[in-house]
């Protein structure tokens, strides 16, 4: 087990988000935190991230306790659900941010930071698109220069929060494939936060529940949903499998007989 | 259906648009109002100055307390804008990146110098700062002059001044959210390296107008500044009020020559800031939208 998240709280003024909030997760694991909004989730993914600090509780990351790293030397790579990419940057200068902006004893060379970012573009299939700007890209294409930028980084954790929602239902389905693919190839601890349960059912290794500030249920897909261990978890699942159930009556002609 | 087979559709091309009367009588009315209000004192001003040919004008800058006004202006002017620049971004960036008690009231704070007439902005500094004021013998002793002196008057013109960057600023930064702030700072970037190389581009063209529109009132500030500088020919006048000097004293081609000076400035910035609006067009709009 090597991402452990023990008992984390946290408030905004007097609106609890987290209400003492513990799972743990092997390394190299798809975790998805899924819940309707206001469950906290998106608050749990920015204390991983260090973009929010934790009233109380414990995270650690390999052993190491990830809390107490500063942002930005936690080197978590951030997806923001609205891409938040440089709009001043091109695509190729985004991609090369995290690299750039390293301390000149740790930095590449100009030409192996090139040589990084055009491998990025490829593994994003946005090859020939570096000298664009991210207002000049569609949704589908912002979101991987987010996923590109924040690869770049090497990033011992990859933190995305609804990387998907806004995007049409399409593209949706395209990029969800093309992010797990990638995760099996780069291999790294992915955290992501959804409120689609199909997203999650299919995609995650484990897939985390949460409402009000509190797991409900953390476990495999196939566990969540045959074995629900609460009657939230019951009903927020109950739509996806009601849709399927629904869905071939839904599609065939109705025939009307003739008495 | 095709325009000219609707005399209807092709008098009203859209629903917004109006009558054309009713435009002709709009335009009419903001040309005639700007020709009035605007152009006409400009003219004014430029053909005083010139009224009796351009020798005579350019005399007028060579005068020794005329050259000491610009150079005092050009000072006040060099300190209280980055001064206002400083402040401003502190002010916009603490205001649109964080959440604190009292915002909202620091927000309208910030407006007082627009609201408060300039004259009383320049006798609250007599009143703290001046010899019968809260910390006159204190200073005095301490041999430290400000009213009547160059430090009152940039303090009068920072004052007045302060709003133009801080008002631009806010609501672009607020627009633009702290999202890629947190990103740079997730991507490793140092809370310097961020503001350098991501907050400071974004906001850059909104900052270069106000600090076009900042420098242009810094140099005509006349009500604050004409308060505690004490009207001292050749030492603490500015130009505007070396401008009322000249013309109290009958000598209007000088008078105006100064305020063709002044007017020239507003318009070098006015033509400035179209053309960066011109040139720079694509840019602005990336940043803007997204």
């Amino acid at each position: 087990m090597t991402l452990v998240v023990q008992s984390v709280a946290k408030q905004f003024g007097r609106f609890p988000a987290l209400n003492g909030v513990s799972f743990e997760s092997p390394e190299g694991a798809f975790v998805a935190l899924l819940g309707p909004s206001g469950s906290g989730k998106t608050t749990l993914l920015r204390i991983l991230g260090g973009l929010e600090f934790a009233d109380v509780g414990q995270v650690t990351f390999n052993g190491v306790d990830w809390l107490s790293i500063p942002a930005r030397e936690r080197r978590a790579g951030f997806v923001f659900q609205q891409y938040a990419l440089f709009r001043h940057m091109t695509v190729a200068k985004n991609i090369a941010f995290g690299l750039e902006v390293r301390a000149r004893s740790q930095r590449p060379t100009r030409a192996e930071i090139a040589r990084r970012v055009e491998e990025l573009l490829h593994l994003v299939q946005l090859e020939g698109l570096g000298k664009r700007y991210p207002s000049q890209l569609s949704g589908g294409q912002r979101q991987r220069v987010a996923l590109a930028r924040a690869l770049a980084i090497e990033p011992r954790m990859l933190l995305l929060d609804e990387p998907f929602g806004a995007l049409d239902a399409k593209v949706r389905k395209e990029l969800r494939v093309w992010l797990r693919t990638l995760h099996d190839k780069t291999g790294i601890t992915t955290v992501f936060v959804t409120h689609d349960q199909e997203e999650a059912l299919q995609l995650a290794d484990f897939v985390a529940v949460m409402n009000a500030g509190k797991i409900e249920q953390i476990g495999a897909p196939a566990d969540i949903r045959e074995a629900p261990a609460t009657a939230f978890v019951a009903e927020f699942l109950e739509d996806v499998t009601n849709a399927r159930a629904l869905a071939p009556p839904r599609i065939q002609p109705r025939v009307v007989q003739l008495h | 259906m095709s325009a000219a087979a609707n005399p209807i559709a092709r008098k009203i091309a859209t629903p917004t648009d109006d009558h054309p009367a009713v435009r002709i009588a709009l335009i009419l009315t903001s040309v005639g109002f700007i020709a009035i209000f605007l152009l006409l004192p400009l003219i004014t001003v430029f053909a005083q100055a010139l009224a009796h040919g351009f020798a005579e004008a350019w005399q007028a800058f060579r005068e020794p307390d005329a050259l000491s006004a610009i150079r005092l202006t050009l000072i006040v002017a060099g300190i209280a804008v980055p001064l206002n620049v400083a402040f401003g971004i502190a002010a916009a960036w603490a205001i649109s990146k964080f959440d604190f008690a009292g915002k909202s009231f620091l927000t309208s704070l910030i407006d007082i110098p627009f609201s408060v007439s300039p004259v009383i902005s320049g006798l609250i500094y007599v009143l703290v700062f001046g010899l019968q004021g809260w910390f006159g013998s204190e200073l005095r002793d301490m041999n430290i002059k400000i009213i009547f002196a160059l430090p009152g008057i940039v303090l009068a013109t920072t004052f007045v001044t302060f709003p133009f960057v801080a008002r631009e600023l806010i609501p672009l930064m607020t627009d633009q959210g702290r999202d890629e702030e947190e990103a740079a700072v997730s991507l490793g970037a140092s809370g310097w390296l961020t503001f350098r190389r991501v907050t400071l581009p974004n906001i850059k063209w909104g900052l270069l107008y106000a600090v076009l529109l900042c420098n242009a009132r810094a140099m005509g500030e006349f009500g604050a500044v004409s308060v505690v500088s004490g009207h001292i020919r050749g030492l603490t006048n500015t130009m505007p009020l070396h401008v009322e000097v000249l013309y109290n004293d009958y000598q209007y081609v000088g008078a105006f020559a100064i305020a063709s000076l002044l007017a020239m400035l507003a318009l070098v910035t006015l033509v400035l800031k179209s053309f960066l609006e011109w040139r720079y067009a694509d840019e602005i709009a990336a940043v803007h939208r997204h």
